[in-house]
């Protein structure tokens, strides 16, 4: 019964396909992996967008939207409509077709990097040998989209930010990859859907998920910490700062295509949470032996929600950085420490077979001394003369 | 897969054309993308996806973007009132077509070029990794010898200095607004 | 599985090493001319993975690897040589190659 609850969707899929004739087996099936994406995830859009806006107006002390249905819920419905509705502008010296092109070279890989993820026991769109390298190939496209977008648009400001954001993305890429690194290391494999059965077997009632390791903790977060640079998150979002420069590369862009720009960074917010997850989190996995009756996929979407209610945490919590504030902490910062951390999971990998009682506890010192202290040695360089002190007022005493 | 393959022949060639004769020069570097891209879909049609993903990775990912900032900073952006080709540009077109012409007769002439493709032709990571590892680790320590040397060198090369700081950079600042990006991020 | 067959890569791999090298030979702008030679690696990289893959010793992946390798050389090239162009720009103001001709004697 429990097995049935859990693969329902993939006994679905396989019961529709086999009402089709033979030669048209393939098509439905890979149709029938495309089209749930394409539904689920701009709903999920749809609902991330009211719940941020309820949060941070929780967090600021305000409502947040309440007119629209009751509670305010059906407000993403009424800003869909409006964006509809609006006037597409295009502004006159601007490169109309890159300035067209721009929006659907944006969301095209932010779709396609949703389809290697696994979201649940033998649910994965389509499970390749190289997987994590497409999900990063195919982000790297959008690089070159942010700029199409800022370029042709021919207003400073648009330029302005997506240089920014193509700094940033491409000096964050590097950090992200490195954590990811890791794991690929001790997994031996590129495949995601390898990478969450690596993360299945147990200690006792604790599943190896590996977030429960010194350097998946420390990979994890120096992921998420990339991870909410690369899509653009605050405390990250200075390529969009409002109250600098405006709106970044999205200035000039108005109806549709913005709602279409918007959908994009939320897909790629979905879908690098969906990698956080495959890789640290365990997958589909539940955290302990005595919880595998709930199905995989409430496990997968479960995590998902508590992943993008932490960015919206973290956006309602953080100020935004400066920019070489930022520059340093990714190449100063983000960069050694993803290296180290490399070290020392090749260190845990090397130390696993120390037998003797309390060898758990060495290895975790070990890892912990060899991670921390290159991290106050680089935290407090990279603090330099900027030390928190006590606020002196001038003129308010 | 005739049809796959013209497609994709047609996208890569127009993009290497178009990156080739365009006037503007934003416009060349996105052309060039696309020609990246249809040359990464041969190569995942050829069964080698792991250097079709790194294609995608390294050519749009980083070199295209690269290209791209350069464009921006020796300020390409205006389209020169001057001619697009060099003087002498009946001679390299004329090099370039006697090249084309004797690589398709000493393709056409050659007995490789009919024999069929192998059945099972697989390229899966596991085999790469392991090759990389043992039969290629010294031109893989070389390469990273040479990636780092190519950063020291980029950023050196491209470093301001400090005596040329003072007058001539006022209006290159001012018509390209360029923020610090560090050049040591390739 | 893959009916076109070999000559048909080798020729496009050549098409795109022509127009490589027409570029790079006919226009004045330094970039285009860098865009051009970035082909030209690109074209041999084409048919390193075509031979692999019609090969009739493909287990050995020595096709592969090659290409391999010589995208990372690519990037160093395209890092170094686009810091030179900007080298260049700054000291000449341009980067036209036409008129970067100082050392033609």
């Amino acid at each position: 019964m429990v097995e049935a609850i859990d693969q329902i969707f993939v006994i679905a899929k396989h019961w529709v396909v086999g009402q089709f004739p033979a030669a048209w087996q393939s098509f439905v099936s890979v149709l029938l992996s495309i089209v749930p994406i394409l539904m689920v995830f701009p709903l999920l859009f749809a609902v991330t967008t009211i719940v941020e806006r309820k949060a941070l107006g929780r967090i600021q002390n305000r409502f947040g939207p309440n007119r629209v249905g009751p509670w305010g819920l059906l407000q993403p419905v009424a800003d869909g409509l409006k964006m509809l509705t609006k006037e597409d502008i295009i502004p006159r010296p601007a490169d109309r077709i890159v300035h067209f092109l721009a929006p659907v070279a944006l969301i095209v890989p932010s779709l396609l990097a949703l389809s290697v993820i696994p979201y649940g026991r033998n649910m994965v769109p389509i499970d390749l040998d190289a997987g994590l390298l497409f999900f990063f190939a195919v982000g790297a496209g959008t690089e070159l989209a942010v700029f199409m977008a800022g370029w042709s648009s021919r207003n400073k400001y648009s330029l302005l930010g997506a240089m920014r954001a193509i700094a940033q993305m491409v000096s964050y890429e590097i950090p992200l990859i490195l954590a990811a690194v890791s794991v690929v290391m001790l997994v031996g494999s590129l495949s995601t859907v390898g990478i969450v059965e690596a993360q299945g077997e147990r200690y006792g009632w604790l599943l190896k998920w590996h977030l429960f390791t010194p350097w998946g903790l420390a990979g994890f977060v120096l992921f998420m910490i990339a991870a909410a640079a690369e899509s653009n998150r605050a405390p990250f979002d200075i390529p969009e700062g409002e109250s600098e420069i405006i709106a970044g590369y999205l200035v000039e862009y108005s109806g549709f295509k913005f709602a279409l720009f918007f959908l994009g960074e939320y897909l790629g917010l979905f879908a690098i949470s969906g990698l956080a997850i495959t890789l640290f989190l365990g997958g589909w996995h539940a955290p302990f032996s005595f919880l595998e009756w709930i199905p995989s996929y409430v496990w997968f979407f479960g995590k998902l929600s508590a992943l993008v209610l932490l960015f919206i945490w973290l956006r309602g919590t953080l100020p935004r950085l400066r920019i070489d504030q930022l520059m340093n902490l990714a190449w100063k910062f983000m960069l050694p420490m993803s290296l180290i951390n490399i070290v020392v999971a090749a260190v845990w990998h090397y130390t696993a077979d120390w037998q003797f009682t309390g060898a758990l506890i060495c290895r975790w010192l070990l890892c912990g001394i060899l991670f921390g202290a290159p991290y106050v040695w680089l935290g407090s360089a990279l603090m330099g003369e900027n030390k928190f002190a006590k606020r002196t007022y001038r003129f308010a005493d | 897969m005739e049809v796959v393959f013209f497609i994709i022949t047609v996208l890569t060639l127009a993009g290497a054309i178009a990156a080739m004769s365009l006037r503007h020069l934003v416009h060349c570097a996105l052309c060039l993308a696309v020609a990246f891209g249809g040359l990464a879909a041969f190569y995942l049609q050829l069964n080698a996806q792991f250097i079709g993903f790194a294609q995608i990775l390294v050519y749009i990912g980083a070199v295209a973007v690269l290209i791209v900032f350069a464009i921006l900073l020796t300020r390409g952006i205006e389209s020169a009132p001057q001619p697009l080709f060099s003087s002498a540009w009946p001679v390299g077109l004329g090099v370039a077509l006697l090249v084309f012409g004797s690589l398709v007769f000493a393709i056409q002439s050659s007995s490789v070029a009919q024999q069929q493709a192998a059945p099972s032709a697989q390229a899966t990571i596991r085999t790469i990794g392991s090759q990389l590892m043992t039969n290629f680790v010294l031109p893989l320590e070389l390469i990273a010898l040479l990636l780092t040397a190519a950063l020291i060198g980029a950023v050196i090369i491209a470093m301001q200095e400090p005596s040329a700081k003072s007058t001539p950079m006022k209006d290159h600042a001012a018509s390209a607004p360029i923020p610090s990006v560090p050049e040591e991020q390739r | 599985m893959t009916s076109v067959p070999l000559h048909y890569y080798l020729v496009v791999s050549a098409a795109l090493f022509a127009i490589g090298l027409a570029g790079a030979l006919t226009r004045r702008n330094a970039i285009i001319a860098l865009i051009g030679i970035e082909l030209m690696l690109n074209a041999a990289n084409l048919n390193f993975i075509a031979f692999w893959r019609y090969s009739p010793k493909a287990e050995a992946v020595t096709g592969v690897m090659f290409v391999l390798f010589s995208i990372g050389i690519a990037a160093a090239e395209a890092a170094v040589g686009l810091a030179l162009i900007i080298a260049i720009y700054r000291h000449y103001r341009t980067t036209n190659l036409d008129e970067i001709s100082s050392m033609k004697g």
